[in-house]
């Protein structure tokens, strides 16, 4: 309980682990989308991870966003094993690795990846 | 068995003064006139939906408006695949005897009848809402970042997917009903507007408006008709943050159970109607089903290899890149491309030898695949 997560605007990643068969996934839910186990365990993720996908943004979709545009789009390898959407610095490329710190944009708490050095 | 008895397809591009019934009125009555058939001998009828025309309920919405009164109604909803999905059902409606002739139908004035906008960001709501659209994330993004891990694991350049719209284009100049005909280069592909790295703006499907139909039958009513084969589906996840692999999708499974289903084999196919919203997507669909090796479309498509007279034509209309994309209507016009293509009757686009057709669509983020195995009949 109190854990912190972005989706409920506070600076944290959470994802969720199936106490039976192991599994893990992101998108949160009451049961193992594997097995069925009810009760899945929802876990603080550390922020670091690896760049698996990119892709720079230039057309964006309203108008709070053009403001940001162009924007990273990321998507990571959390370094716990699943993975995740973000944004991330312009430098990140494929197999950096990245660790995640919290913004606001658009008027939303965002996941915002940079290079760990 | 069933049968493709008649298609109808208007122009792609923009109808302003067409609503969503319009379009599907006008390509379901090209459709009853090509099968010969008149309203009362359609006793089925399958739909999608339209983004400019929500409705609980379009397909009985729709056949009071033309005038059916079918023994078998359904909307159906799966993206991309949706135009795909509904020949399936036709086809296994027929084939269990629940209707004779079967009005698959679709319009939408997608281009027309709402903002830019708005349509980019209705289309993103296949992403999720919680974890990906609150990111400012686009379509286009999402196909951006699947790109990004698939150029970088198999050598693709941008080049090679420019060359996919290139060729699109090229077709697209011999078809009357094309939104866009006027020939472009693999340099202006890769000069266009930046959308999402590496899509630029040649690189993505434009919004139409437009409609296409095509009767599904248990018994041919004219010389024409096409015989569906085989037909086959694998969905693998929605949102691409929960797709098992960027690299690796559902559609050499899906397409792998449409020519199991038919009895024939991928070296049969001499036609290919293949989903091409974006250039990646249609790269990484022709590769993942085989026609291409991996990190090959590319070159192929420079080669001649699908060029309408080449050895396996593809998408001759010139696909949703260059035809049109008016949502569920879009693939739908593959389908009616590839009925012409089977019967001769493509016109100044006429393949060589078109027998066996291997058709394939995709919906939400290479998410949902369809795959269709049609033939010419004698």
């Amino acid at each position: 309980m109190n854990q912190l997560d972005w989706t409920s605007d506070t600076d944290g990643i959470t994802y969720q682990c199936c106490g039976q068969c192991g599994s893990k996934w992101y998108f949160r839910r009451r049961f193992c989308p594997r097995c069925g186990t009810p009760n899945a365990s929802t876990l603080q993720a550390s922020g670091a991870g690896i760049v698996h996908a990119r892709t720079l943004v230039t057309r964006a979709p309203t108008d709070d966003w053009r403001a940001h545009a162009p924007y990273l789009i990321v998507m990571v390898d959390a370094e716990e094993g699943f993975r995740l959407m973000a944004h991330g610095s312009t430098e990140l490329q494929i197999g950096t690795r990245v660790r995640a710190r919290f913004i606001v944009r658009a008027g939303r708490k965002i996941p915002y990846f940079e290079k760990v050095q | 068995m069933s049968f493709i008895t008649g298609v109808g397809l208007t122009a792609y591009g923009s109808h302003p003064d067409k609503n969503t019934l319009d379009l599907m009125s006008e390509a379901a009555a090209l459709a009853l006139a090509d099968a010969q058939l008149a309203r009362g001998d359609i006793d089925g009828l399958v739909c999608g939906y339209s983004t400019t025309m929500p409705h609980l309920m379009l397909s009985t919405v729709f056949a009071e408006h033309f005038g059916l009164n079918p023994a078998y109604a359904h909307a159906i909803q799966l993206g991309g695949a949706t135009g795909f999905a509904m020949a399936m059902l036709a086809h296994h409606l027929a084939e269990s005897r629940v209707a004779n002739n079967i009005l698959v139908v679709a319009g939408e004035n997608r281009l027309t009848g709402q903002t830019r906008d708005s349509a980019v960001q209705t289309l993103a709501q296949v992403g999720h809402p919680v974890y990906e659209v609150p990111l400012g994330a686009t379509i286009p993004a999402y196909y951006a970042l699947l790109a990004s891990r698939y150029m970088l694991e198999h050598g693709t350049t941008e080049s090679d997917l420019a060359e996919l719209a290139v060729l699109m284009r090229k077709h697209a100049c011999m078809h009357p009903g094309a939104q866009f005909r006027a020939p472009i280069t693999v340099e202006a592909v890769l000069e266009s507007k930046p959308i999402a790295s590496p899509l630029k703006l040649l690189d993505c499907c434009p919004v139409s408006d437009g409609g296409a139909a095509f009767i599904v039958s248990r018994v041919r009513s004219n010389g024409h008709a096409v015989r569906i084969r085989g037909t086959g589906q694998a969905h693998s996840h929605q949102h691409i943050s929960a797709a098992p692999s960027l690299t690796q999708f559902a559609a050499a499974t899906s397409a792998a159970k449409a020519l199991d289903a038919a009895g024939a084999k991928l070296a049969d196919v001499n036609y290919a109607a293949i989903y091409d919203s974006f250039t990646i997507t249609l790269t990484v669909l022709l590769e993942e089903i085989g026609i291409a090796p991996r990190g090959g479309a590319g070159r192929q498509a420079r080669e001649g290899i699908y060029d309408y007279d080449g050895p396996l034509p593809l998408n001759t209309h010139g696909g949703l890149l260059s035809y049109g994309h008016c949502g569920v209507g879009g693939a739908m016009a593959h389908l009616v491309e590839t009925h012409r293509q089977l019967t001769n009757r493509a016109e100044n686009r006429q393949s060589r030898n078109a027998t066996l057709a291997l058709l394939h669509g995709d919906g939400g983020v290479l998410s949902s695949h369809v795959s269709l195995v049609l033939e010419r009949v004698a």
